[in-house]
């Protein structure tokens, strides 16, 4: 089953590492880690989506728990959540091509932020499951190059984390 | 008044209670040797960077303070790393510093540079790689807090020549404060109150106990519940020595080569308490037929212990003696149900004295050939009642386990959890430097011996008089064991054929060697090597091709033991 985490750490030498050699080093997957900086530069925040059974989800949070460098741990397992993806795709561009590329990108709400000759930069955010259609819909026209952020989540409601 | 930094790290060492470090020079820590010259810390040099971090260890294990270990950037630093992964895996409290290469040098291959922190991530706790002096004492405070806290462990501090020149005004911060690290300590009271009526109302109770006992010195709390609530007690490798073996509750040790008695009270037990142990491999067998009818309650300060290899009922967080202390004056207040629950264990303790009666822990003795056990049981006879014990790892290590009685606290040293050959010599040198006076055992093999031979200098060099036996039988024997049962005995590479001299290897160092050839000269050897002042090779020719029995052999339950060799 798919599960996303939100970690807070240090924002300190080597603690995307110390987080990524936990997930390879005991045998977890991951299928897509984001990091940045929070409203506090000393904090920074990891949205890590990955899968397994119960068991291994519980080690997972324990495990992330025990490095000294986190210093909080939000499990969106069962929560409501929002949950958005980035991607650049660079579609290849003709005269046939251009107006339909125009409307799929319409229809997702996305942007074409670089047009050359044979070519058009399309820029689009949603959840993966969106990202992954417009993907779908454009292949046919010939995707040169696509780029995707991994997920980014936040829980849905009032409650937040400080300085998260 | 400002320091430099190699001054500043002699100074945390003073301000956190350090005597003795172990270690070797090198180019990027010279600067801390020569200020070493006028520091009050003393220091030993062994002959390999892995044997400094394993005295280290020895001296951590057996005194429960913070072991310190240093060495040099590059080759001197990767020596440590199987050093490290030992006191990791058995949950050690250390320290170890390691020089590195001046901060703009740092990325550039330079001469003797090693990315220790990359390296060491995965074995140690945490780590530190100080790039600014101003840095350097709140790092150390850091370091040794979170070495001696929670659950303990390796901290490796990486500290490039340039910081060790540079000069700061040196401040040592009286307390650390890190967000992300807040180990539970006190063990949640609705669980502890859960545990004790689970407890009291046990039929088949079982204590298992694992290191958690000797790192929190829980030993005088373990006793008192065992004995209040009349339960056996099992212990694991690493929970060897927190309960007497003698003792009438004692079922001494469970696992793959545990006792029949400990194996078959598991699998039988309807509750076992797990004590700071952590359902290693070694100790449960297959895991499916691992105490099947038997709730689980699991004490343990380390939260990803919990659950990670076996179903758990009911966990309690918290630091072991503390949790103990909190139980047993909650079981304490339930006189009348005590009474009862020792009348109802009459059954429990009668099934388990059929099968100690069944399968005694013992050998066939000979008076042709000098077999290990019988040395151990010479040795255990003859040494004094706090001797320290270390081992390496192979069969001398089980049968030391397995024959050698224990009565005091942090008196057995064993690699549990990484196995690592060549651990207990040097482990022997750290406890024997930490406790001069008292005597100092090293159980080893000739395989694991060699592994680390070079220690005798150090030995001999700083007047440390370690007993050292060596259990010979030409053979890598634990892996010959496996090949005779389950490789058709096709002996692939465990036969030690070069015989060695281990008499003259003594001698050569400047150390007393004696050897035993038949097993009426065996009790003479161990007399004679504990009445000689310093270190002494005390060399038993073995009976070769003996087994460590009983045996689970691998992927079997527990209850399903080899008891002889066919």
């Amino acid at each position: 089953m798919r599960h996303t985490i939100s970690v807070l750490v240090e924002n300190e030498f080597g603690v995307l590492s110390r987080v990524s050699g936990l997930f390879s080093g005991r045998g977890f997957n991951i299928e897509s880690l984001s990091v940045a900086p929070t409203l506090d530069p000393t904090i920074s925040r990891m949205t890590i989506v990955t899968s397994g059974d119960d068991r291994i989800l519980e080690q997972i949070n324990k495990q992330l728990n025990k490095l000294i460098d986190t210093i909080k741990i939000i499990d969106f397992t069962g929560e409501d959540f929002i949950e958005r993806e980035m991607a650049l795709i660079k579609v290849t561009a003709d005269e046939n091509s251009r107006a339909e590329i125009l409307r799929i990108a319409d229809i997702f709400r996305g942007k074409i932020v670089d047009v050359t000759p044979k070519c058009y930069t399309v820029e689009v955010t949603g959840s993966p499951v969106k990202v992954n259609a417009i993907i779908d819909l454009l292949r046919p026209m010939g995707i040169k190059e696509l780029v995707r952020s991994g997920p980014v989540v936040l829980g849905r409601g009032p409650k937040g984390w400080k300085s998260g | 008044m400002k320091l430099t930094g190699s001054k500043i790290l002699l100074e945390c060492l003073l301000q956190e209670g350090v005597d003795t470090i172990f270690g070797y020079p090198g180019g990027t820590v010279i600067n801390i040797y020569d200020d070493l010259m006028d520091s009050p810390v003393k220091h030993i040099l062994t002959r390999h960077e892995q044997a400094a971090v394993h005295a280290a260890d020895g001296y951590a294990r057996a005194t429960g303070k913070v072991g310190v270990a240093i060495a040099t950037s590059g080759p001197g630093a990767t020596n440590t790393i199987t050093g490290i992964a030992t006191a990791y895996m058995d949950s050690i409290p250390m320290v170890v510093i390691t020089g590195q290469v001046p901060t703009p040098l740092i990325g550039n291959d330079a001469f003797q540079e090693a990315d220790v922190i990359g390296l060491t991530r995965p074995i140690t706790k945490h780590n530190y790689l100080v790039r600014d002096i101003k840095d350097l004492a709140v790092t150390m405070k850091k370091a040794f807090y979170i070495a001696r806290t929670g659950r303990p462990g390796p901290v490796v501090v990486d500290l490039p020549k340039d910081v060790q020149i540079a000069t700061a005004k040196f401040e040592y911060p009286e307390t650390v404060e890190l967000r992300g690290y807040k180990p539970t300590y006190s063990g949640n009271m609705r669980m502890v109150e859960k545990a004790a009526k689970m407890i009291l109302s046990a039929k088949k109770p079982v204590l298992y106990v694992g290191g958690g006992a000797s790192l929190t010195d829980a030993h005088g709390e373990l006793l008192e519940l065992a004995e209040m609530i009349q339960a056996p007690v099992t212990t694991t490798l690493m929970g060897m020595a927190s309960f007497p073996t003698q003792h009438d509750l004692s079922l001494g040790m469970l696992g793959m080569h545990g006792t029949y008695y400990a194996n078959m009270a598991v699998t039988n037990s309807d509750l076992l308490i797990a004590l700071g142990a952590r359902f290693d491999d070694r100790v449960t067998g297959k895991i499916a037929t691992f105490a099947p009818h038997a709730k689980i309650i699991h004490v343990d300060i380390d939260p990803t212990s919990i659950k990670k290899n076996v179903r758990v009922d009911l966990p309690i967080v918290g630091d072991l003696r503390n949790v103990l202390k909190k139980l047993n004056n909650k079981i304490a207040e339930h006189k009348d149900e005590i009474e009862s629950m020792h009348s109802a264990l009459k059954p429990w303790h009668d099934e388990i004295s059929g099968w100690r009666k069944d399968q005694p822990m013992t050998y066939k003795s000979s008076k042709v050939e000098i077999k290990p056990q019988f040395v151990i049981e010479k040795l255990r006879e003859l040494s004094n009642d706090d001797a320290i014990v270390t081992t390496e790892v192979g069969q001398h290590q089980m049968w030391a386990a397995q024959f050698f009685n224990f009565t005091q606290p942090r008196t057995f040293l064993s690699s549990g959890g990484l196995g690592t050959m060549g651990y207990g010599l040097p482990a022997a040198l750290g406890a024997q430097a930490a406790f001069p006076k008292r005597q100092v055992i090293d159980i080893s093999g000739d395989g694991s011996f060699q592994m680390n031979s070079q220690e005798l200098a150090t030995l001999v060099q700083y007047r440390l008089p370690v007993k050292i036996v060596i259990l010979n039988n030409n053979f890598l024997g634990m892996v010959r064991q496996w090949q005779q049962l389950f490789f058709d005995k096709r002996y692939s590479q465990t036969c030690m054929e070069l015989p060695i001299d281990f008499v003259k290897l003594a001698e050569a160092y400047g150390a007393t060697g004696l050897r035993a050839t038949k097993p009426d000269e065996v009790e003479d050897v161990v007399r004679q090597a504990f009445e000689t002042p310093g270190p002494v090779i005390m060399e038993f020719k073995i009976s070769r091709e003996e087994n460590v029995m009983p045996m689970v052999p691998a992927g079997a339950g527990i209850n399903e033991m080899l008891l002889r060799t066919a």
